[in-house]
Order: structure tokens, then sequence, then C-alpha cells
């Protein structure tokens, strides 16, 4: 994916601050770095992976973006199959 | 909670979560630590506007570089390896001693993320798109850009088909400078104009 995909807007855009990516604990990042690396992998885009966000996000409303991210990523990872164990 | 105290740190319950997902992929062999390490430092640092500072440092030190630059923009910066869909068409306008250019879109927010990166979030807010084309000196005051009364200010609307980069002029004092060096002292505001 480009960063061209990437929402800027609303509640499923990632944290910016002027225009760069805020990750205020390195988890954060991780979880963002899993994310586009699976979807580089995977041959997707941030349009693949945005019905997720919406639904954590709408699952918890006012939780912080990396809490909704972060279980998004885990039901990304699980409906392609990928948090089966080795 | 700073680094040094890592080891005293508790580990949160999603922090855990995060590190058990990324080890599962590791241990299935689909991607490596290292991978991840790749796309994290490209979109935290690499996608910022330093693909633009470059371009710019290159014009102020090659000035056939900077002739070709103005002349077809998408095609010098491509000599860069900078571009891809949102870098097309891209016009590089050169802001002087008589003139100041500053880039908005008031149609939407084009913007060229492949030398600038991400927009930042005053750019697509209504107040900028509308009022720099009206009153772009107010604007660029109240933006902390003082333009010499006797600078013209000219305003490009980026479109689809056309997205502006500001050629600032070489800072004063820069003389002994490396192109790195240079490149150091162009931030986005300057290549949106909103900075001098």
């Amino acid at each position: 994916m480009s960063t061209a995909d990437l929402d800027i807007d609303g509640a499923v855009a990632p944290p910016r601050r002027n225009g760069e990516l805020i990750f205020d604990a390195p988890w954060q990042g991780r979880a963002f770095g899993i994310c586009v690396a699976v979807l580089d992998r995977e041959g997707l885009g941030w349009g693949d992976f945005r019905p997720h966000l919406v639904a954590a996000i709408a699952a918890e409303p006012g939780a912080d973006y990396y809490g909704a991210f972060t279980a998004a990523l885990d039901s990304f990872l699980a409906d392609l199959g990928l948090t089966t164990p080795a | 909670m700073s680094e040094d105290h890592h080891h005293l740190r508790v580990v949160s319950p999603i922090e855990a979560r995060v590190t058990a997902l990324e080890e599962l992929l590791v241990e299935k062999g689909y991607l490596s630590h290292s991978d991840i390490d790749d796309f994290v430092q490209r979109y935290e640092h690499d996608l910022g506007p330093l693909n633009g500072a470059k371009v710019v440092a290159r014009a102020w030190t090659d000035p056939a570089f900077k002739e070709r630059l103005l002349a077809n923009g998408t095609a010098a910066i491509a000599e860069l390896g900078f571009g891809g869909p949102e870098g097309d068409h891209m016009i590089v306008v050169e802001s002087t001693d008589e003139v100041h250019h500053v880039v908005v879109c008031t149609l939407c927010s084009c913007y060229p993320w492949p030398v600038l990166g991400l927009p930042p979030e005053w750019y697509k807010s209504a107040p900028y798109r509308s009022r720099v084309v009206r009153e772009p000196r107010a604007v660029l005051t109240e933006m902390g850009c003082e333009v010499p009364e006797d600078v013209r200010i000219e305003v490009w609307d980026s479109s689809a088909e056309a997205r502006y980069l500001v050629l600032p002029p070489r800072p004063a004092g820069a003389d002994g400078f490396t192109e790195d060096d240079l490149a150091a002292l162009v931030t986005r505001d300057h290549m949106i104009g909103v900075a001098r």
C-alpha cells in the first residue's frame, strides 16, 4: 500500500502532528508496522483494513486510537487466517 | 516512561497482545521482525517532506537540474527516484525576491504525497482553503510567514491534473553548505509556501 491510501480525516485516520504519524509508545508503532507489512505482503490496501478499524472504533467509542487499532488488527489477521498457531 | 526504565515497566495487556501477534507471525515464518522495523521506519520517518527537501537542495546546488525541474517537475523529480500516482503532473514554481508562491487545494486536498508525505491537518481546513485565495497575505502573516510588501504573492490551486511544489529561494549565508546540509534547512511549510 502507499500513503495515498491512508485516511487523513475522521476517526479512522491515524493520529498525526503536522503531517507526521505520532506513536505515543513503541507498541503503537509495532501495531501499525505489522498492519502495513501484512497489507504489503498480501497485496492489499488500507481499504481492506478500514472496515475492521471502523468496527473496532464503533465497538468501543471514545477508546484510544491504537487500542481500537489493535483490536482491528486482531480480527483482520484472524480473517486472513494468520493467527492460527504455526 | 523513558526507555531507560524499560526493565521496570509493567507491560500493558494491549502491548502484550501486539507483541504476541508479532511473535506469532514471525514464528510462522510469515514476516520477520526486521520486515516490520522497515515499515515502521518508512512510515514514521521517511514519508515526511524529506524527499521534497532533497529535490529543493539539488535545485539549489545544480543549476542544470533546477532548469529541468522548472521545465518538467515530474520528470526531474523522477530523476531522484521519487514519484508515483500521487506525484504525477508535478509543477514546480520558484519563489524569488519578486514573487512568493503558495499552494492550496480549494476543491479537496490534492497534495504531492511522494515528495511531501502526509499533509498537515491545516492544509485540509476550510479556513485555509477558502481564505488563502482571497487574502493570501493576511493568512500567511497569521501563519507566521511575513512576505515583504514589495513581493507579489501568487496562489496555486492544486488539482488531480497539477500538483504544485514551491522551490523556495536558497537561504543567504549557506554558501559552504553541502546538498545534505541544505536539505536539512527545507521544511514542508517552505514547499507549500507558508514559510519563507
